[in-house]
């Protein structure tokens, strides 16, 4: 059983984005690389699967730049076997890294019973790349899965909608699933895992190893720019108990006079 | 000027809010609305008067209930037998799942989660939020026609003085085609308020609510306002509010009128995923916490005290 794990590297959760001067990308230098987090919970239901089909192999594939390899050497110490690289600017669009990520499981050799990646990436947060690729592979697939159940060759899987409702869908491999948080709790890499890490395989494709040029971008971003700064607000202080009245009734009162929300 | 395609869902047998957000938006151009199922005269008349010129009803069988590729594999036969310059959909659960499946058919570009956008010329240009809102950035689209553009929910508000269209409905064959991953069952009842993505007040607590139980008083001043309860990270990997309530960045990006933060701190990642709301209310006892610095209105106190009067005073300004 073949499981491709797809998984971004992106900046840490709490790393403040600086806009390049001329507005082209942001400023990747000083920024704290991780594997997405949505990508944790994929690898982990990739290893889980493994834990009970031990003959399964897991491979992580990651499209972006060769200059930090933490996500994949990460994946490889929690528990995947193998990994592939395809070198490429940060800033790619969703359709090119799908047609990057289907260029490289192919190029593997390996026929995939199973793809699993993260409902979305936290950088350009685009929320595309799983559909596309199931797509491009003529693959099924359901997105933001919290439940994940595998018997045979049928995996039934909840998906999460509005209001925590939950689709619960049952679908024979091969497939793609997109992972949200609640999947399962990831693992940490252990210190042996980290050693023995260094030493698996990581193959290593340019774009166009895996077919993809410029022409196949069809998202142009441009103009990255801060948002704008509100003004500061009003602040009240309701920490005197005989005053929280009286200011809770004057914030009430402003929502509707002065902000007119309610 | 551009034809212009926009797919609606329903819900409870009516076409969401951002529907008609994004049909005020494209007056100018000629716009179409599909919508799969059937659709009420009444509801028919509500797109017609915000610009919809024709409003097509796709039937076939295995469309009763959302599945990626039946969906996906009916609009893409429909836009087929249509010359549209572009496709737009609300960014929501569904729309997320299948614009892109959609649009790869295509091998077409989606341009997702947009917040704002012109047509100058009949040409999309877009503003999106990146790095969960940290930044903003223009984003256009090349490549094969027709182009997709998913819109935020909230984001683009309600067009005042609307050009009505036609409004002419047509009932179209559809072909949900292959459908290898469908839905069995739905195991929970989607609760009977609107999703946080989609709400346009919320109520929201941090870590300070102390336990899932003190989530009650939320709930009560939500209950108030039509408000739908939110949650920080901390507050959900406390164990108080399950994910489905997590705003954030590894949470939900939400964009209401009105966003009362209740014992929030506003840790960057929790920032992010709100600081496009409208207007901010921040109740926390420690006066400098960051989450002031993007508040309207701040109120430094204990919620529990502060949260009971708020409902009150909300209960007495609605007449309620």
């Amino acid at each position: 059983m073949n499981i491709f794990v797809c998984v971004k590297q992106v900046p840490d959760t709490e790393t403040k984005i600086t806009p390049t001067a001329d507005g082209s990308f942001i400023e990747t230098n000083s920024i704290k690389w991780i594997m997405n987090p949505y990508d944790e919970f994929a690898v982990e239901q990739a290893l889980l699967v493994k834990a009970s089909n031990p003959a399964a192999n897991v491979t992580v594939v990651r499209v972006g730049s060769v200059k930090d390899t933490e996500a994949l050497r990460t994946a490889m110490a929690m528990g995947a076997d193998d990994a592939i690289l395809v070198e490429a600017q940060d800033n790619l669009d969703s359709y090119s890294i799908a047609k990057a990520l289907k260029g490289a499981i192919e190029k593997s050799g390996k026929k995939p019973d199973m793809i699993l990646t993260g409902k979305q990436a936290i950088d350009d947060d685009a929320l595309q790349v799983p559909q596309v690729l199931a797509q491009m592979l003529d693959l099924p697939s359901v997105s933001v899965i919290v439940g994940f159940e595998l018997s045979g060759s049928t995996v039934k899987v909840k998906r999460e909608i509005e209001g925590g409702a939950l689709e619960v869908y049952a679908v024979n491999t091969p497939c793609l699933l997109a992972a949200n948080k609640g999947l399962n709790t990831p693992r940490y890499a252990s210190l042996p895992g980290i050693m023995k890490a260094k030493k698996k395989p990581l193959a290593q494709y340019s774009l166009s190893d895996v077919g993809v040029t410029d022409a196949d971008r069809r998202v142009k971003y441009s103009g990255f720019r801060l948002p704008p700064e509100k003004p500061a607000g009003k602040k009240f202080d309701a920490t005197d108990a005989a005053k929280q009245k009286e200011v809770v009734a004057q914030v009430v009162g402003l929502l509707r006079t002065e902000a007119k929300v309610i | 000027m551009a034809n212009v395609l926009v797919f609606t869902e329903l819900h409870d047998g009516k076409v969401k809010p951002v529907t008609l957000e994004i049909l005020g938006k494209l007056a100018g151009q000629t716009t179409d609305v599909a919508v799969i199922g059937d659709l009420s005269s009444e509801e028919v008349a509500v797109l017609a008067k915000h610009g919809a010129a024709n409003v097509h009803k796709l039937k076939g069988s295995n469309l009763d209930k959302y599945s990626p590729e039946g969906y996906a594999n009916a609009l893409a036969n429909f836009i087929k037998s249509k010359s549209y310059d572009y496709v737009f959909g609300g960014a929501t659960s569904m729309g997320k799942d299948l614009l892109p499946r959609l649009a790869t058919q295509f091998d077409a570009g989606l341009a997702s989660d947009v917040v704002n956008f012109t047509m100058d010329g009949g040409v999309f240009a877009g503003t999106r939020p990146l790095f969960a809102g940290k930044c903003l950035a223009k984003v256009e689209l090349t490549g094969p026609k027709p182009h997709f553009v998913s819109i935020r929910p909230n984001a683009l508000g309600m067009t005042e003085g609307l050009t009505a269209g036609a409004g002419a409905a047509h009932d179209v064959a559809a072909d949900a085609g292959n459908i290898r991953a469908a839905i069995a069952e739905i195991v929970k009842a989607a609760s009977s308020k609107v999703d946080l993505t989609e709400a346009n007040i919320i109520v929201s607590g941090g870590r300070a609510m102390k336990s899932a139980e003190n989530f009650k008083i939320l709930e009560e001043l939500a209950d108030t306002i039509g408000a739908t309860v939110g949650a920080s990270r901390a507050a959900v990997d406390s164990g108080f509010a399950p994910h489905a309530m997590q705003v954030g960045q590894t949470g939900k990006t939400v964009a209401p009128s009105l966003y009362i933060a209740c014992g929030i701190s506003g840790a960057i990642q929790h920032l992010a995923g709100m600081r496009t709301s409208k207007v901010i209310v921040a109740i926390n006892t420690d006066p400098d916490a960051p989450i002031f610095t993007k508040a309207d209105y701040g109120i430094v106190g204990d919620l529990f005290t502060i949260v009971p009067i708020m409902k009150e005073e909300f209960k007495k300004l609605l007449g309620k």
